[in-house]
């Protein structure tokens, strides 16, 4: 089986990333179409964060990244961005000690030639989608919540205009509530069609708002399959919970 | 000592002090945006001043070669990676800008009667021989290492500050040079006279901090270095790369030592390795500032440049040994606030 | 011996003895004295090996050092009037000596006081500051002769003889030099040494193990001022007069790049750096004036473009290019001590099985608003395993960290066989018998699967520095590389004793932290993520393998993501999210557990 589209923005081939000797990542082989949401679960140390490095030219990788139809292998982090690709890591990576506003600013740095104006225009867009973020508009990043930090993440990489965002586990460490406006964002984000490649701890809420979805597991995709399937598939629970025969029954009622 | 000794010793302080905040400024600045620390700061100083005094006293000026050698070496280091990266040569217009640049100063250098064209020109011309030295001192050593282990850097810096005291040595000769002051006269101030050198000094410098302050506070690029300095992985993930963030500090670096350079040629006598003591002191004041704080930092080199004039009058042959052992008790003060282990990057 | 027995260490010394043996039977009396140059450099640059090399700390002062005991020795020898209480110092080279040393250890043990618990870069800073301070006082004082410096120092006498010759010096400066680098030998690999190696693994792994790290770097430092005095002393005798110029910060800078170029990580690389920088700086000063029709240190140049270019290039200097070159001794390794000789280490008074070991009170963590923790209790009895899981960013890494002391409670109390411990750091607690592992794992991959482990067991060895050097510690260091060894076999991995622990697989590397955690002879083992990208196999035998310890009394707490994992082999499990505790029991009821499912797949709605 395999996420068959029309036309895959980011088709990966055999993508390897080693840590050393170690190796993290081997014989990666996943798409991403345009206008899809598409994530990848599994559990911890599986190389989920790695994949996503790898792919944003922050790692260093062997295998083919292709996008939009042109082959790369190791494309430096630079070309990415230039080709429309956007990461928000896990950490965020804010600008801790600068306002929210200056944080959005840079997010449209790599369009740093073009006129201020168009710059406010998509801050207001921003401002638009996050209405938290406008009421601290002149805070500095470091003041603000776990969510607001998330959200304003979620806006710094938007303001790139990214064609594919990647996501590393948007909802890690926010409350239930918190957790279902990243989701609505990222519902609403499709709408607007940015692609979005998703790395979820939450597998629940990931595979309910996303189109197909791998499962990794040390470092190797072990499954894979649109999404409505996978959610009831009983070894992707088992991923979660345990291989025991009991919770499968007990889940899958 | 008398007030007229104190009010003279104490403009001799701030003279230095000043000029000391500002390489303590450029040595943060470049540290926090590159983990460098950027022992060559000094040579930077050293180059202007003795340029300035090259061209006043009508004499070749063969820094124009450094600058061509440099940038034949970014150019060649360029072309090496395009090609490995494409496995084809290409070069576009831009990658010759710096070659065409150096080749045309080197034909201005050749060839224009600099020693009659006043002082302001040759600032201007120092200025523009002096700050392309930064970008492609970043180009040519520091970019393939930039994400090394931070020993890497230093030694890497120490390295290229011995060789460019060698290439002074080279390029001016090993006598030094005092330029004559940009203007005569002095004014009074409260029953003092304020040498007018002293205004210049502290009035550029001043005129540089608020600018810096401006180039950082609002400005899209300003901002782009401080966030390189804050989060790196962030500033990367939005496209200031690690590269442009590197040539800009190095600039502003360049820039700031340069203007020292210029401001306090006519007040000391420069020797082709002098710079290296001038911005250790600037080093003496960013780690009073904890190697993270502008205003601590300058406030110390301040504290420096009069702990440096007032041990000259009390015992005068001890003046460095006192302002390079002052860093003891700050080291102390950090080390007691300090609390439990450091985790290395 | 058969020379099928030698050790390389053993074979290496005695080749380059023989070669310094025959030096001044084969070298003409110009070079011999050059020769005598290079062995005082080569002393300096082996402390900076030490130093930069091994511990990772810079030091551009070693000249300055160098300077102190020199300066010292000259000023001893030639003073005419020296003061009542130091008369009897004059006519004595060792007194000399003894003094050079104590000035220069008294200098380098103030500035690394101040520096050494800092960050790295304020040790070099602070060394080029000193070091240019000190030249500058040199070159002030008057009864150091100032700018000129001391003349007419007279030929060293010892046991009465007078070596005034340069072969005669030869022999007295590379039997030091052999000495030095036997000392650094035998240092390198005993519990001190492998303390000093391990503060590159992460400082905070030391720690845990129970490295004082601070004072291994300062012991660190102060071997390399050693050696940098007992260098000044010699060049004082050698030269036969001091002046401030070789001892200023360009020279600390030049024995900097001997060491960089040698080889920073070894240790002969201090002897091919000394002598390769010494003669390509002859050679150049001898050719660049000639070519640039001036003359001036033009030689500084070539240097430091060398030196950016080995940086980026061959960061592991001359010797780590040649040494793959040199036939391979390491096959020879010598077989562990320790298997024949029947002494053990003296284990802890083991606590009985049932007993409270880890009792946590009401423990809250805030960091500004956020709450981390909140009033947590929990408790692990010996023989007992406990897992703490919870979704990712439910605070269990905060918990750890509070555990293992790294991190202090900012409510609540920590106690540990019945003694109140929050407060506390991680190097205290580790000898209390707490150990643990990491969630990245930290080990030093150039060091032996068996090295690594023995790190564990530093608080139960006592050796220090001087019985190291002088290989009084054998007995003791049997004992500990048994106990690793012993601790090794017990995880399975006993076949890998030799091997660069780098070179194991994540799996290996995860058991090798808990023998080196079981090294210490814990009562408690903290797991952090044990099973984090383990194979199916590998999650076997770690389970295998704490059920042996949970048999044998050993209290265990694990944070773990892994469900199939925790539920097979725990007694209980402790569930977090949010920082708070949701469920707590028999792992049967937590799996039934609705609030645990739905913290792990997710809201339901």
């Amino acid at each position: 089986m395999s996420n068959v589209v029309d036309k895959p923005l980011l088709a990966v081939k055999d993508l390897c990333v080693s840590y050393g000797k170690i190796e993290a990542l081997s014989n990666a082989n996943l798409a991403v179409g345009e206008g899809q949401i598409v994530t990848v679960i599994g559990p911890n140390g599986a190389g989920k964060t790695t994949l996503l490095s790898a792919l944003m030219g922050v790692l260093p990788s062997k295998g083919e990244i292709c996008l939009d139809g042109k082959i790369e292998t190791s494309p430096p982090i630079k070309e990415m961005i230039a080709q429309g690709m956007s990461l928000v890591p896990e950490k965020r990576a804010l600008f801790a000690t600068m306002s929210v506003e200056d944080n959005l600013r840079l997010g449209s740095f790599r369009f740093h030639r073009r006129p201020k104006k168009e710059h406010e225009a998509s801050m207001e867009e921003m401002f638009a989608l996050f209405p938290r973020l406008k009421e601290r508009r002149n805070q500095l990043a470091a003041t603000l919540s776990g969510g607001e930090r998330q959200m304003l993440a979620l806006a710094r990489a938007l303001m790139g205009k990214p064609r594919l965002l990647m996501l590393d586990e948007p909802s890690l460490g926010l409350a239930p509530l918190i957790v279902r406006e990243v989701f609505r964002i990222i519902a609403e984000l499709r709408r607007k069609g940015v692609s979005i490649l998703l790395i979820e701890q939450n597998a629940r809420a990931a595979l309910r708002v996303a189109d197909y979805a791998y499962v990794l597991e040390l470092g190797h995709i072990a499954m894979e399959g649109p999404a409505s399937q996978l959610a009831n598939d009983p070894r992707v629970i088992e991923a979660y919970l345990g291989s025991s025969g009991k919770h499968q029954e007990m889940l899958s009622t | 000592m008398n007030y007229q000794i104190v009010m003279l010793l104490g403009q001799d302080g701030v003279t230095n002090g000043a000029i000391y905040a500002l390489l303590a400024l450029s040595i943060l600045l470049v540290f926090t945006v590159t983990r460098i620390l950027l022992i060559p700061q000094g040579e930077f100083v050293s180059f202007a001043a003795l340029c300035m005094a090259a061209m006043e006293g009508g004499k070749p000026l063969y820094i124009g070669w450094l600058l061509l050698a440099l940038s034949l070496a970014a150019l060649a280091l360029e072309a090496k990676e395009r090609y490995q990266a494409n496995g084809k040569l290409q070069l576009k217009g831009g990658d010759f800008a710096f070659t065409l640049y150096s080749l045309a100063a080197c034909a201005l250098l050749a060839t224009a009667p600099l020693g009659t064209a006043g002082k302001p020109i040759q600032a201007l011309l120092t200025l523009g021989l002096i700050v392309p030295l930064g970008p492609l001192m970043y180009r040519v050593f520091f970019q393939a290492i930039a994400a090394g282990h931070s020993l890497v850097l230093l030694i890497v810096s120490i390295a290229v500050h011995v060789a460019l005291v060698g290439i002074g040595l080279l390029m001016f000769g090993a006598e030094g040079a005092r330029i004559q002051p940009f203007s005569e006269g002095s004014i009074q101030l409260g029953g003092a006279n304020i040498n007018s050198q002293t205004l210049w000094v502290v009035a550029v410098s001043l005129i540089l901090i608020v600018a810096l302050y401006f180039f950082f506070e609002k400005t899209l690029y300003g901002k782009a270095l401080r966030a390189t300095a804050v989060n790196r992985l962030g500033a990367e993930l939005v496209g200031i790369s690690p590269e442009l963030a590197g040539k800009a500090s190095f600039s502003l670096a360049a820039l700031i030592g340069a203007l020292s350079g210029i401001l306090i040629a006519p007040i000391t006598t420069i020797y082709f390795d002098s710079g290296f003591v001038i911005s250790l002191k600037g080093f003496v004041g960013s780690i009073i500032g904890g190697l993270a704080s502008y205003p601590v930092a300058a406030i110390g080199a301040l504290g420096i440049g009069l702990a440096e004039a007032f041990s000259t009058f009390w015992a005068s042959s001890y003046k460095e040994v006192i302002v390079f052992t002052l860093i003891l008790p700050f080291l102390l003060w950090r080390s007691l606030a300090h609390g439990g282990v450091e985790e290395e990057e | 011996m058969k020379p099928a027995n030698l050790s390389p260490k053993t074979l290496s010394i005695l080749c380059v003895g023989l070669a310094i043996a025959l030096g001044p039977i084969v070298l003409p009396e110009y070079q011999v004295s050059q020769v005598n140059n290079i062995g005082i450099f080569a002393l300096v640059t082996l402390g900076l090996i030490l130093l930069t090399g091994v511990a990772g700390m810079t030091s551009f002062g070693q000249a300055a050092f160098v300077g102190i005991s020199a300066y010292t020795t000259g000023y001893l020898a030639t003073s005419e009037q020296l003061p009542d209480w130091l008369g009897w110092a004059g006519a004595s080279p060792w007194a000399a000596l003894a003094i050079g040393l104590l000035l220069t250890l008294a200098v380098a043990t103030l500035l690394g006081g101040l520096t050494l618990k800092l960050s790295g870069h304020y040790l070099p800073l602070g060394t080029i500051a000193w070091g240019l301070s000190l030249y500058y006082l040199f070159g002030t004082l008057e009864f150091l002769g100032g700018h000129t410096g001391i003349s007419g120092i007279p030929p060293l006498q010892l046991f009465g003889l007078t070596l005034d010759q340069g072969y005669e010096l030869y022999y007295l400066i590379w039997a030091l030099v052999l000495v030095a680098v036997i000392v650094t030998l035998n240092l390198l690999d005993s519990r001190e040494g492998r303390a000093i190696r391990a503060l590159r693994g992460g400082q905070l792994m030391a720690e845990s193990m129970g490295v004082n790290t601070y004072r291994s770097k300062l012991l660190a430092f102060l071997v390399a001022a050693t050696f940098a005095a007992i260098a000044g002393w010699l060049y004082a005798y050698t030269q036969r007069f001091v002046a401030p110029a070789p001892f200023s910060l360009q020279s600390g800078i030049d024995y900097m790049f001997m060491a960089l170029i040698g080889g920073v990580g070894q240790v002969w690389g201090a002897l091919l750096g000394a002598a390769s920088v010494t003669f390509l700086k002859q050679w150049l000063q001898d050719l660049l004036p000639h070519l640039l029709g001036k003359s001036g240190n033009y030689e500084s140049i070539v240097f430091g473009l060398l030196i950016v270019w080995l940086m980026q290039k061959v960061p592991g200097g001359i010797w780590s290019w040649l040494s793959p070159k040199l036939p391979d001794w390491k096959i020879k390794k010598p077989a562990a001590p320790g298997a024949e000789s029947g002494e053990k280490l003296v284990r802890r008074p083991q606590p009985q099985a049932g007993e409270v070991i880890l009792d946590v009170r009401k423990v809250t963590r805030r960091f500004g608003g956020l709450v981390a923790n909140n009033d947590l209790s929990l408790s692990v009895k010996a023989g007992e395993i406990l897992a703490v899981i919870g979704p990712n960013g439910a605070g269990k890494s905060t918990l750890f960290n509070q555990l293992s002391c790294v991190d202090t409670p900012t409510s609540g109390e920590i106690h540990f066989r019945g003694v109140q411990v929050n407060g506390r750091n991680a190097r205290q607690i580790a000898g209390q018998g707490l150990s643990r592992t990491f969630q990245h794992v930290k080990l030093l991959p150039t060091m032996t699967v068996l090295e690594n482990v023995a790190i564990g067991a530093h608080l139960r060895g006592e050796c220090g520095f001087i019985s190291a050097a002088l290989r009084l510690d054998r007995k003791d260091e049997a004992k500990l590389l048994q106990e690793a060894r012993y601790q090794l076999e017990r995880v399975g991995l006993g076949n890998y004793l030799h091997v660069e622990a780098g070179s194991l697989a994540l799996g290996q590397q995860r058991i090798l932290e808990i023998a080196r955690a079981l090294c210490a002879d814990p009562c408690l083992l903290l797991l952090d993520e044990p099973a984090a990208g383990l194979r199916h196999m590998e999650k076997q035998a770690l389970a295998d393998l704490l059920r042996k310890l949970r048999a044998e009394g050993m209290a265990v707490l694990l944070v773990e993501h892994d469900m199939d994992f925790v539920m097979g082999l725990v007694d209980r499990v402790f569930v977090m999210e949010f920082g708070q505790r949701i469920a707590e029991g028999l792992p049967e009821e937590i799996q039934k557990n609705p609030a645990v499912l739905e913290a792990y797949l997710g809201g339901a709605e």
